[in-house]
């Protein structure tokens, strides 16, 4: 065990919690998003694969990451208009229409991949990084911070962003009146349908990058079902989160870290079966259930749909 | 508003023939009414005459079916609440519709475009304005849900009023009010029509719409039956004015005295009371009992009360204080944190709901569909719902659903539940006849402790009057301590021996009900508040 603190278990334990936490982090924040409008958006599974081989299928044809993100962000889109049509315009069941996005989701890309590549695993090159000056230099967290893809910072300034939006911005005052009290909402002269519509659709866009940076930048090849749960904890880091992007920030990187503990300790020698080393991301976030779901806020309107006139 | 549509007795909106259906109703029927500017209009009617149906197409949350609706002059279509903001006619809508998380401000910011900054000093000129035209003084950021529902309701005439002040829609804004919350109202309302703002009041409170309104239009099944102008009301007594609409209300000026009682809000004698025996020990008996409240809930703190055998015990208050709580700890249904309760020097602090059903108690919610009944299963199952797996409904597990079925028919005939069969999942019954159905399953003449909820939300005059007669000869029972929990006073008066006042979840008092004992429950239900401003 006397590995364990040396620089090359730290950088890449550190390396590797960001690389696993990004497309936790923006899962997280879109769900955030649409649970403070009242959405609980359980498809979210689904939201990423479709991203993640649509980034992925993106990025191998044309060759460029950032085309591959746009095709990946707008692949969660689609899938996410699906939810806005059956939940926020037809009122039918969130979490029924959840689990059949992620179920089709997980069909569909293991589908698409098999007549696009058949049996074949392609990989995408190196993606391109772009090293901070100065700070890139510094040890361990140089590499692990500081000289990676744009979308890395992208995704840490995004949560900035959406600490300001809830907080000062009339977009952030109709999120949270959608999911507290939909009827005052729709009183004030605010459309309930179209706000709730517009955080489904963002959620959409943001799972899809986050799947589409899984499948680019994270391993660089798409593996069916290869979200692995991450759509899961993203719900989880959600809730857990109380409507706070910095805790979804700080969250997501907890859960990467944990899920990149097995490379880094094989990178370091050590000797523990990576089995029980996989389970830990799960035994954490049973652990953090445990310890944190009594003081988990969720919006009163949440699950319910909003009909005009039914108070 | 320009000068030629908006004159001291201009026109604010006309509806003419304005008809509006629902699935086998007809909510609306042709109706032709004129708003007008510098007026109070009370909107009277029985419930399920068409007044909400009215006022949201007023408020732009429905659209008539026929007919058409003119603002100052033009006839618009109000497709949705922001159109109707938009040319100055605002809602106040019976159950707060604020978002409790947010202050006052974020609140009045709500509905403001979205590409606008989102600056509260940009819209405190606004909320100035209105705190001086409305005489209010409100922290611009308090949060909403730490105000009192009275300050709670001035926030919401702001919203109203924030787009332009040309209407403004109260519904039902009195029921959930104290007394002095009542008065202040009054005052916000007739300085608003002073200001020129049209006014439009819905209750269903005779005296309430005599002492505020300028014009009185009455609503009966859908249709406007008559209408008693400015220049008639001001010529009229009050009780010509209760007679005059009590006729158009019913087409008939005999009702009984009870239903117009509730009508009315004037208490019935209570001599009529069988007198209660303090000399023995008391039936109910509660001592220093404490709840924990989730979030947002008022929970019981430290709440002592004694009541004897007979006694028909009212809880008075402003919805919110606590009374639900009571009502849970009485059924059996929440745990106390600390205290006892003694039923016939038994203690139950501990019992639960089945164990206390065998002791008498029974339990009649003011949740008739969420918590009283199953809506979808049939009105037999639910006469049973509280004997699930007992002889003779059940044997061995199975279900008897003969016994089921013929009990539920003389329950039926009993209670007189207007139901198309005992078949018929509850939920297609009317309010009245859930609470019926309600009533045959708790009351029964070895009852030793009925708590009622709210006996008479929701419910048409009628169905009123028949739950507050059964109340008042102490439900069916022999001798049985009765607690009736309402937010209307009048209620309390007209059915019960003694009065409790809760606030914040503590008793303030218990009062005799007699004469006088109004002004003192009023007194109670304020004294211990901070006044909300000078």
């Amino acid at each position: 065990m006397e590995g364990l603190l040396t620089e090359v278990f730290l950088g890449s334990l550190l390396f590797g919690a960001v690389t696993a936490g990004v497309p936790l982090l923006l899962s997280g924040l879109g769900e955030q998003i649409s649970e403070k409008a009242g959405v609980l958006n359980i498809g979210i599974e689904g939201m990423m694969l479709m991203g993640a081989y649509a980034g992925f299928a993106g990025a191998y044809y044309t060759d460029s990451f950032t085309l591959g993100f746009l095709i990946g962000g707008l692949a969660g889109v689609m899938a996410a208009a699906v939810m806005v049509v059956l939940c926020v315009l037809l009122s039918m069941n969130q979490i029924v229409v959840g689990i059949a996005i992620t179920l089709g989701g997980e069909g569909l890309t293991a589908l698409l991949h098999h007549f696009q590549f058949s049996r074949s695993y392609p990989r995408l090159g190196r993606p391109e990084t772009l090293p901070v000056p100065w700070l890139s230099d510094l040890p361990i967290v140089g590499s692990a911070f500081f000289d990676r893809n744009p979308l890395v910072y992208a995704a840490v300034l995004l949560t900035v962003a959406l600490v300001w939006v809830f907080k000062r911005t009339h977009v952030g005052l109709n999120l949270q009146a959608a999911g507290d009290k939909p009827a005052a909402l729709d009183a004030a002269g605010v459309s309930v349908t179209l706000t709730r519509s517009l955080a489904v659709l963002s959620t959409g866009l943001l799972s899809g990058l986050g799947g589409a940076y899984l499948s680019t930048i994270g391993g660089g090849l798409f593996l069916p079902f290869m979200t692995g749960g991450a759509g899961f904890i993203a719900i989880v880091l959600a809730m857990l989160a109380r409507g706070k992007p910095m805790w979804v920030l700080f969250g997501a990187f907890m859960f990467g870290g944990s899920l990149s503990m097995t490379t880094a300790m094989q990178v370091a020698g050590v000797n523990i079966p990576t089995d029980v080393i996989q389970m830990l991301p799960f035994a954490m976030v049973i652990l953090v259930l445990i310890i944190f779901a009594r003081n988990s806020y969720l919006p009163p309107a949440l699950g319910n749909p909003y009909h005009r006139g039914a108070r | 508003m320009d000068a030629s549509t908006a004159g001291p007795n201009g026109i604010a909106i006309s509806l003419s023939d304005v008809t509006k259906r629902f699935p086998g109703v007809l909510a609306n029927d042709r109706v032709s009414l004129t708003f007008r500017h510098g007026e109070i209009h009370a909107l009277l009617g029985e419930n399920g005459a068409g007044k909400s149906t009215l006022i949201s197409i007023i408020a732009g949350m429905q659209q008539p079916d026929e007919g058409t609706i003119a603002v100052g002059g033009a006839t618009v279509r109000l497709s949705s609440p922001r159109d109707a903001l938009k040319l100055g006619i605002g809602t106040v809508y019976q159950h707060v519709l604020l978002i409790p998380s947010l202050t006052i401000l974020e609140n009045l910011m709500l509905g403001s475009p979205w590409w606008r900054r989102c600056d509260p000093e940009s819209v405190l000129p606004r909320f100035r304005e209105l705190s001086k035209l409305l005489s209010v003084q409100l922290d611009p950021d308090a949060l909403v849900g730490r105000l009192s529902l009275g300050e709670q309701q001035q926030v919401e005439i702001m919203r109203a009023l924030w787009h332009g002040e040309r209407a403004l829609i109260l519904d039902e804004p009195t029921s959930m009010l104290t007394p002095d919350g009542v008065k202040e109202l009054s005052a916000v309302v007739r300085r608003l029509r002073d200001h020129g703002v049209a006014v439009i009041f819905i209750t269903h409170k005779l005296r309430e719409a005599y002492e505020l309104a300028d014009h009185i239009s009455v609503l009966r099944l859908g249709h406007v039956v008559g209408e008693l102008p400015k220049e008639r009301l001001g010529k009229m007594t009050e009780k010509q004015v209760i007679d005059e609409v009590i006729t158009m209300m019913f087409g008939r000026n005999d009702l009984s005295k009870g239903a117009e009682a509730a009508l009315v809000g004037t208490a019935l004698d209570h001599d009529g009371l069988k007198p209660v025996d303090r000399s023995g020990s008391p039936a109910l008996a509660l001592h220093d009992v404490s709840t924990t409240g989730q979030f947002g809930e008022c929970a019981l703190n430290h709440v002592s009360f004694d009541v004897w055998p007979g006694e028909i015990f009212g809880v008075a208050g402003v919805d919110g204080n606590g009374q639900k709580h009571l009502a849970e700890v009485l059924s059996g249904q929440r745990p106390v944190s600390g205290g006892t309760v003694m039923l016939n020097q038994k203690d139950v602090t501990r019992m639960g709901v089945p164990a206390r059903r065998a002791h008498g108690v029974r339990y009649i919610t003011d949740e008739r569909l969420d918590e009283g009944t199953a809506g979808t299963h049939s009105v037999s199952v639910n006469l049973v719902l509280k004997e699930t797996g007992k002889p003779p409904f059940w044997r061995n597990g199975i279900t008897r659903w003969g016994v089921i079925h013929g009990h539920a028919r003389t329950q039926i005939e009993a209670y007189d539940v207007r139901t198309p069969s005992e078949h018929t999942p509850i939920a297609k019954l009317s309010g009245g006849n859930i609470q019926k159905v309600l009533l045959a399953r708790e009351l029964s003449p070895d009852a030793k402790l009925v708590i009622f909820n709210k006996p008479t939300y929701g419910l048409d005059i009628q169905s009123t009057k028949l739950a507050r007669d059964r109340i008042r000869r102490g439900a069916g029972a022999d001798n049985a301590v009765v607690i009736v929990i309402s937010t209307e006073l009048d209620e309390l008066m007209e059915t019960c021996h003694r009065i409790a006042v809760m606030d914040r979840g503590e008793l303030r008092g218990i009062v005799d009900n007699r004469k006088g004992a109004e002004t003192e429950i009023g007194l109670l239900m304020t004294g211990a508040r901070v006044p909300a401003h000078a």
